[in-house]
Formats: structure tokens, C-alpha cells, sequence
């Protein structure tokens, strides 16, 4: 199984939380537009198997003109297999999303969106400054199931100021809506973020680590409670609404990255383009891709396996330790402590996370690192 | 002999000295200008980073002077307080001195002290007003202050600069004129001063001295009076930029002596060197054994690296006897050693060459003095490590060492430095103005205060000016506690530390605080107290860290999160448990860094 992932660096606007790569406006959308498509050519080779998924990223990928976009799927469709492909994701903001648009994207075989919701509260979009408001919030998410699309939407918890309260009613909107696939995330302060200067001038409160804590468990329950699965640490689903791209992450499966900043994993090694535009455009019109890689030591896919598979409802397998050579025992022993505690559950199949355990998932994930 | 001239050079840090140094070296024709790396003397990598001397040196030079052939030893030496036997034992050997005073800084406390050491030698003192050359050069007030401490005629200071050369000649002619030749009986029997020594890997421990009477021969029978041993003088030669052997060296010179002897400890600055056969009846005066000031522990950062660390710490002896060192194991910490310094900067020193020389990084436990303990039954205990300090109930009295403290400072400063001096325990002796602005202020303070922050803060309430200087007085009664810290109820040996009874309370108060700041939030609740035998004086807590779990994998940027947790994992790794709770490396020197 092989995915796709094609990034989109424009945003309209700076969220405070976000270290992602993209730039403000619109300028050089044709530019980098050519470029993506010349790598994409050029890295035809790199995949022979069928393309199963393919996912837009960004950035903001909705904020692409449509012909743009059009002409990126049509580039991809004329260099890759595309007859298995399954799920096709368009990473949305709501601010962008009316009928005219959903329209055209489904024309265009994109089955799926993942919103950029974040919160139905104004106060809450406006600190984050996004480009949305609570209204637009929802009413994107009511067009978009309406024209049948699987919708996932992005729903941040933890908001420095933000109450239990504020944060149930988020949950609540969102299962009553009847979103498919639910991505919740704990906000994280990342380092040169616009948030991060607002803390060093004393402007923004920092990050609290309680409310995060207390606000992922309720997620926990109340999302399960309704019959959404919590199928990885911080992604929720209906039966069968599964997220396959972001699934094959984690399932160690290959991917191509295409456009600035985009990583690739090919079982063998991972590379990532450099996050530069200019840089990005300039190589490519001499058709070469600028990037760095790294070949990946049998540790480094064992310490992969055990960080991605330990954050999945599935854990890790028994079998697949095995074949790593790696005793079961020795894990255990490591994690008497956590499994005391109730944090890790190991049965003859898996080792997994509980949720308080998930709260840990890093301590525990590095502490079995070979 | 009479044309032979031993001199050192007194000054401050930062005076230029080794700049000038270079100078003399260079206009004698001892090192050409293209052997010439920037400061030949200081020939350690650290001494040359800080600017200071560590070590001692010795180096011969030639100089013609009106027709007659001259032999030049400069003896440099070490300018810190916590190398000032060493020191002494250099001056010892000399008959003169150069005084380089930086023209825009003025005399300092450090040069003072020695100062007053190569007076009290009967050293000639030759003044030198040195960095003429920047703008800020105060020559006028400098030399009303030289002339004010050693009375000297103010024509007989002679302005330079090391690194114009103004000067340089004036001061080479001068050392032939002023400083006298040495005296000495070339018929007596053997008598010469070890001044340093210095450790070879193919020759081993290499004695530098100064003749005093006789004549030192290769081939023949030497004893080493004050450790009594006797060894056989493989070969002997002056201190060229290059060893240079020679068949004897004469009464009046400075030279080496190669035997072949191993181990630093065997060759004592302050020993007499004498011939067996026709040994001296009385050794020179002043040899002391150098008794370390200050005690720290020393852990390899990795336990598995402790045979590795004792190795290191040996190699290191071989070349710094003034190290002492013993194993000693730690609940918190494992196994280590107890180590004696000079002083803080000689701890310092120690730490920085087992991570160069060594590629050890180690941790150091907060330093302490030495303390007498003594008990009900009247017996004594030394106590070099908090743990050795009887059960209070067995306590009759404790001592601490005191010291003399010299402090020059600009009149402006003289308030805070007394407040600080003050608030150290310290009661104030003597206040003598230098200059219009200058003050020389005489403390008497407990030693342990200045091992704790004192010499960082002296200079920053004096924006760096007050320079300092101490002597060891000597023991003095004192109230004195042993103060424990707890994380989660499990004592931390490597944190105890003894203290004045009348600060416990602050000082807990300030650990626990810094404690909390420096230790990571865990899974679980962390309290952490201090205590002084079962009572608790001061508290703080810690909460669980209630996550540790990364958003999300950003668009399959996988190699960057796994490379978050291998530094997780590395981190980990270095870090100490006690219980359950974990404890960073810079934990254990946190009672150093107290904030107000």
C-alpha cells in the first residue's frame, strides 16, 4: 500500500500555534505550482505500486485556486497508478469551504476533507487567530456531509483560559453534526511560533499541561462513549472511517512527499524536502529535487516501529517483536512500573497504551528504545 | 655568578604579563619570531584560554649587556590565590621582581599579596607600568599609587607596553643593574630549591630548581631531604625553550633534574635537593606539605565509566600533586571519589582537564572545607565530607577554618562589599584608602563562605573591579549543622552540606526552591524538604507531570519525533535516581547557584 502526500505551503493567515512551513498570500501559488508537478514527474519512478492514497496538506491547501489543484491531480493521475486509489483528502479551513467549491473538489475525485475547525468558540479562533469564525465552523461541516464527503475535523484541546465546559460543548457539536473522524490535539507550544513571541513579551499565557491532561481524558470518554473509536492518540473515528493515509504512517508503509517540506519514507530511507520555496522552485526548474534523507539503521526501525505502533489502538505486536529479535520480556521488565500502574496492558497478542497510559505515550515510547 | 640574574614577575591576571614575557623571550634571541606562538609560557591549552598561569615555568635566557655575557632565568608563576605556596616557593628562588602594573587599571589585590611575599624575600623590585599604549592609560595616578606602596623613586618606574616593546630594552638592561646576583657557596655542599616540577610521559617527573649552594651533577647520587628519598641524576641541564643538558649546573642557576621518578608526589615543591655523599646538614627553610582547602565529590556521569574515571584521575595526579583524591561511594550518586583541592579555582582547573585531557565529564558534588569536629569523649574528627560529621548528640564543638580576606576596591563600592562581607559572616579589620578612590578593606571570614557564590558576587556589586585576595587565619569555633535534603522522604547524601545554624533556615528554603526548578516533573508527586537531624526546615513539592505524549506526527515526519526521543532516552540516562525520583546532573550543584 503507497500514499501520496502533496504539500501546500500558502496560508492566509499565521495561526499562533503553528511551526508548519508555508508563507502568507497568494504570490507565488504558480510558481510553486509548476515546480510540484515537475517533481512529481520526476519521482515517477519511485512508486511503481498503485497509489492507494493521496492527501493535500499544507499550509492550506483549500486556498489554492481550483485550476491549481486541478492541475496537480491531473499531473499525478498522468504519472502513477491511481486505479485503487480509495481516499483522496483535501485539508480544508472553513473560511474557504461554500458549495461552488465543494463542488468543483468533488468533481475532481477528492472524497474527503479534514476540516480545520479547531473550536466552535470565537473567543477561542480569535486568540489562535484564525481566519474563521464559530459559524463558518459549522455550517462548512453541514455543506460538506450534506455533499456526502467523509469529513474529519481538527479540534484543538488545551487552550490556555478555556474551560471543561467549552471544551464538552466542542465535543457535543461535533458528534451531534455526525462528523466521521475527529483529530484532536493537544496545543503545543513550538519553538519560533508567533505564540512563542507573544510568551517571551508577556503578552500570552503559556501552555498548561493539566488542562491538557484532564481535557485529552474526556475526549477519551466522551468521543467513545459515542461509539467513536480512539484508534491512535490523537485521532477518533467512526466504524470504517478510519483516516488510511495517516494510517499508513504509522504503519510503516511507504510515501512520497511532494513540495517543500514534504517527507517520503521508502522502507528503506526517510528524506524531506528543504522547506524553502524560493530554494524549492529554483531546483526544480534545473529538475532536481532539493532534499536531505537519511538511511535508517536496523535501531532506527525497530525505535520507529515501537514509537508509531505504541500510539495505535492495535499496540504493539507480539509477532512482529519476533521478528525484530526483540524479548517480550525485556520490555516487560522495563515497564513493571507502567504496567503496575495500569498505564501499559500486555496480553499474548499486543502491548498497548490505556488511556492514562497515552498521556505517556513519549516516556514510554523512549524508555523501550533500543 | 655574577653575571647570572633569577627574577619572576609579579601582576595581576589580565596585566599582561605573558605578553610581555614574550617580549624579553624575544628581544634575548630565546625564541625566534617564528617560533614565537602567542605566549610561550603559558604551554597549557587552559592557561592560554584563561589567561592565567596554572603551572609554574622557568625559562633561561642571554643577554649581552655592555660587552659582558648575561644568563637570565625568569621564574613565572601562578596568579591565583589558590597556588600561593607555589607561588612563594617561586620567589623563594629569585633575587628580583618585576611589578607589572596595567597603567589603566592600576595595582590590584592579588598583586599586592605577592608583592609583599617578594618584599619579605629581600627581592629587588623593579616597577614596570605596563600597557602604555591604550587610551585609557592613567600613568601619573598608577604610579602615585606604586610609589605609595613600595616607596620606590617614581624615575625608577619604567613605562611599556608588551605589545608596542616600549620598554622592553629599559627593563632587560634594567634586571643586569638593579636585581642582584645571586649568592651562594659553590664549595658547600649541595643545596637547591625545588621550585615546581613537571610531568613527562617518556621521562617522567621532571624537578625544576634553583641552586642555592654547590653544584648539581649528572650521574651522581641526589637525595630529596624532606621526603627522604634518594635517587641517581639520570641527567641535568638548564631551561632553555628546549631542555638543554648540561654535565652540572652551578650554584646561582636555575636548572632541571631528570631520575626517573614516576609519581608527582615524590617531588615536593619546597624540598631541598642534596648529595648523598656529601649531603647539607640544615634544608632550606619554608618547605610546607600543601594541604588541600576545599572537598567535592567527583562521579563519572555514566556509572559504567568509574574504572575509567579512577585511571584519569590518577594520570592527572601524576602531573598535579597538589590533587588528593580517595574513593568514596555515594547512595545517590555510586561510586566516585572524595577529592582535595587547593582551592575553587583549582577544583575548577580539575574538572576542565578531566573532560579535555580525558573526555571524562564528570559531576561535582558542593564543595566544603575541612571542619574539626569534636565529641563529648573529646576525641577529634576531621571532617571532609558532610557525612563524616558525628550524630549531633555526640557533638561537643565544631571548628571551621578562617580566613584573612584582602579586598581592593574603588571607594564607590565600599558599602556593598562590606554588606557582602557582612552578610558572609565576615567582621571587617582594616580599611586603609590606596588613593583618593582606592580602598584596601582586611576581613576576617569564614573559608566556607568564599567556596559558596562569594567571588561572583563580589564582582558584580563592584562591576567587576574589586579584585580579591585571601591567607588561611585559623579555626574557629562555630555553630555549624548538617543539613540533609529529602525527595519524597529518601535522603540525598551527595545534597547534604554543613552550614552556620543561623542561615539554615534561608539556605533550605533556597535548595528546596532550586530544587524544584532544576528536577523535572515526574509521573508522580515529588516533595522535597530539608532537614536538620529530624526536623524538617523548609519544603516545596512538586507536581505530577500529567503529560509527556507529543501532539501529533507531523505529515509523516517521522525521523524528527524519533530523534526527540532518542535525546529523551540519552537524557534520561545521564540523570541519578534516589527512590523513584529521577535527578539531573546539574541538581547536585545547586546549592553553588542560589539566587537572592
Amino acid at each position: 500500500m503507497a500514499g501520496i502526500y502533496i504539500h501546500i505551503p500558502f496560508c492566509k493567515q499565521a495561526c499562533i500555534y503553528c511551526n508548519f512551513y508555508f508563507e502568507k498570500g497568494k504570490k507565488n501559488q504558480s510558481l510553486l505550482v509548476d515546480a510540484l508537478i515537475k517533481e512529481i514527474a520526476l519521482r515517477n519512478n519511485e512508486i511503481t505500486e498503485p497509489i492507494k492514497t493521496l492527501y493535500f496538506g499544507g499550509g492550506t491547501p483549500s486556498y489554492l485556486e481550483f485550476n491549481y489543484l486541478e492541475n496537480i491531480i491531473n499531473s499525478v493521475k498522468a504519472n502513477y497508478d491511481l486505479t485503487e486509489i480509495s481516499e483522496l483528502t483535501l485539508e480544508a479551513n472553513p473560511d474557504d469551504i461554500n458549495l461552488e467549491r465543494l463542488i468543483q473538489w468533488k468533481s475532481m475525485g477528492i472524497n474527503r476533507l479534514s476540516i480545520g475547525v479547531q473550536s466552535f468558540f470565537d473567543s477561542h479562533l480569535k486568540w489562535m487567530n484564525r481566519a474563521h469564525n464559530s459559524e463558518e465552523a459549522e455550517s462548512s461541516i453541514k455543506e460538506a456531509l450534506k455533499l456526502n464527503f467523509e469529513v474529519s475535523i481538527d479540534l484543538i484541546f488545551g487552550i490556555p483560559n478555556s474551560t471543561h465546559e467549552q471544551w464538552l460543548s466542542n465535543l457535543n457539536k461535533t458528534i451531534t453534526l455526525g462528523v466521521h473522524h475527529i483529530s484532536c490535539y493537544g496545543l503545543t507550544l513550538e519553538p519560533n511560533t508567533p505564540w512563542e513571541k507573544l510568551i517571551k513579551r508577556g503578552q500570552y499565557p503559556s501552555s498548561n499541561d493539566d488542562l491538557s491532561a484532564e481535557q485529552f481524558e474526556m475526549a477519551d470518554r466522551v468521543l467513545q462513549e459515542n461509539l467513536y473509536e480512539h484508534y491512535e492518540i490523537s485521532n477518533y473515528a467512526l466504524k470504517g472511517k478510519k483516516a488510511k493515509h495517516n494510517s499508513s504512517y504509522w504503519a510503516g508503509e511507504p510515501y512520497l512527499g511532494i513540495g517543500p517540506s514534504a517527507h517520503s519514507y521508502n522502507l528503506i530511507t526517510r528524506s524531506w524536502n528543504f522547506s524553502d520555496i524560493k530554494l524549492y522552485i529554483e531546483s526544480l526548474s534545473n529538475n532536481k529535487r532539493p532534499f536531505e534523507e537519511e538511511q535508517l539503521s536496523k535501531e532506527n526501525r525497530i525505535n520507529e516501529y515501537l514509537m508509531t505502533s505504541l500510539r495505535t489502538s492495535d499496540g504493539i505486536d507480539i509477532e512482529k517483536l519476533n521478528e525484530l529479535d526483540i524479548p517480550v520480556d525485556d520490555l516487560k521488565k522495563q515497564l513493571t512500573e507502567e504496567i503496575k500502574k495500569g498505564f501499559v496492558v500486555l496480553n499474548d497478542k499486543a502491548l498497548k497504551l490505556s488511556p492514562k497510559g497515552m498521556l505517556y505515550a513519549d516516556a514510554i515510547a523512549s524508555k523501550l528504545f533500543v | 655568578m655574577q653575571h647570572i640574574r633569577n627574577f619572576c614577575i609579579i601582576a595581576h591576571i589580565d596585566h599582561g604579563k605573558s605578553t610581555l614575557a614574550d617580549r624579553l623571550l624575544e628581544y634575548t634571541n630565546t625564541v625566534s619570531k617564528r617560533e614565537m606562538m602567542a605566549q610561550v609560557l603559558d604551554n597549557m591549552d587552559l592557561e592560554r584560554e584563561r589567561g592565567i598561569t596554572i603551572k609554574s615555568h622557568a625559562i633561561q635566557m642571554n643577554y649581552v649587556f655592555q660587552g659582558q655575557q648575561y644568563v637570565f632565568n625568569l621564574i613565572d608563576t601562578p596568579g591565583h590565590v589558590d597556588f600561593s605556596y607555589e607561588v612563594s616557593r617561586s620567589i623563594a628562588a629569585c633575587e628580583g621582581a618585576l611589578l607589572i602594573v596595567d597603567a589603566s587599571q592600576g595595582i590590584q589585590a592579588q598583586t599586592i599579596s605577592n608583592l609583599y611575599l617578594a618584599i619579605e624575600h629581600n627581592l629587588e623590585i623593579i616597577p614596570i607600568l605596563n600597557k602604555m599604549d591604550l587610551p585609557g592609560a592613567m600613568p601619573e595616578e598608577v604610579k602615585d599609587q606604586i610609589v605609595d606602596l613600595i616607596g620606590c623613586d617614581r624615575d625608577s618606574i619604567i613605562p611599556a607596553s608588551g605589545k608596542t616593546g616600549l620598554g622592553v630594552m629599559d627593563i632587560l638592561n634594567a634586571i643586569v643593574d638593579r636585581v642582584p646576583a645571586p649568592k651562594g657557596d659553590l664549595n658547600a655542599p649541595l643545596k637547591a630549591l625545588i621550585f615546581d616540577s613537571v610531568f613527562n610521559s617518556f621521562r617522567g617527573i621532571i624537578a625544576y630548581y634553583k641552586v642555592m649552594d654547590g653544584r648539581v651533577r649528572k650521574g651522581e647520587k641526589v637525595k630529596f631531604m624532606n621526603t627522604d628519598n634518594e635517587y641517581h641524576a639520570d641527567e641535568v641541564g638548564a631551561l632553555k625553550l628546549e631542555m638543554e643538558p648540561r654535565a652540572e649546573v652551578l650554584a646561582g642557576d636555575v636548572g632541571y633534574i631528570i631520575t626517573g621518578i614516576k609519581q608527582a608526589k615524590e617531588v615536593k615543591v619546597g624540598d631541598t635537593i642534596t648529595s648523598v655523599v656529601n649531603p647539607t646538614p640544615i634544608a632550606i627553610q619554608g618547605f610546607e606539605d600543601v594541604k588541600p582547602m576545599v572537598f567535592a565529590g567527583i562521579y563519572p556521569v555514566d556509572t559504567e565509566d568509574y574504572e575509567e574515571l579512577r585511571e584519569s584521575m590518577f594520570k592527572l595526579q601524576l602531573n598535579d600533586a597538589s590533587l588528593v583524591f580517595e574513593p568514596e561511594s555515594s547512595a545517590a550518586l555510586g561510586f566516585g571519589f572524595r577529592c582535595g583541592f587547593l582551592g575553587m579555582l583549582h577544583m575548577e582547573i580539575i574538572q576542565e582537564r578531566l573532560e579535555r585531557e580525558f573526555g571524562m565529564t564528570v559531576i561535582t558534588t558542593v564543595p566544603n572545607v575541612s571542619y574539626k569536629a569534636y565529641t563529648n569523649k573529646g576525641e577529634f574528627v576531621e571532617v571532609n565530607n558532610p557525612s563524616d560529621l558525628p550524630d549531633p548528640s555526640h557533638i561537643d564543638y565544631v571548628e571551621e577554618p578562617y580566613i584573612n580576606a584582602t579586598i581592593i576596591t574603588s571607594s564607590d563600592f565600599v558599602g556593598p562589599v562590606i554588606a557582602l562581607c557582612m552578610d558572609k559572616r565576615g567582621t571587617i579589620k582594616n580599611q586603609v584608602y590606596l588613593t583618593t578612590n582606592r580602598v584596601e578593606l582586611t576581613f576576617e571570614m569564614p573559608l566556607a563562605e568564599v567556596v559558596f557564590d562569594f567571588y561572583d558576587k563580589l564582582k558584580s556589586i563592584s562591576r567587576g573591579y574589586a579584585s580579591f585576595d585571601y591567607s588561611p587565619s585559623e579555626y574557629k569555633l562555630s555553630h555549624l549543622v548538617k543539613m540533609d535534603i529529602m525527595l519524597n522522604k529518601e535522603p540525598v547524601d551527595a545534597l547534604s552540606s554543613i552550614i552556620h545554624r543561623d542561615r539554615a533556615f534561608d539556605l533550605g528554603k533556597k535548595i528546596c526552591k532550586k530544587l524544584r526548578e532544576l528536577i523535572p516533573r515526574q509521573q508522580f508527586d515529588i516533595a522535597i524538604q530539608a532537614s536538620i537531624g529530624a526536623k524538617i526546615i523548609a519544603r516545596e513539592s512538586l507536581s505530577a507531570l500529567r503529560k509527556d505524549v507529543t501532539a501529533k506526527c507531523y505529515g509523516g515526519d517521522i525521523s524528527r519525533k524519533r530523534k526527540l526521543l532518542e535525546k529523551q532516552k540519552e537524557g534520561k540516562k545521564r540523570m541519578r535516581s534516589v527512590g523513584s525520583v529521577e535527578i539531573p546532573q546539574s541538581a547536585f550543584m545547586a546549592v553553588l547557584k542560589l539566587d537572592d
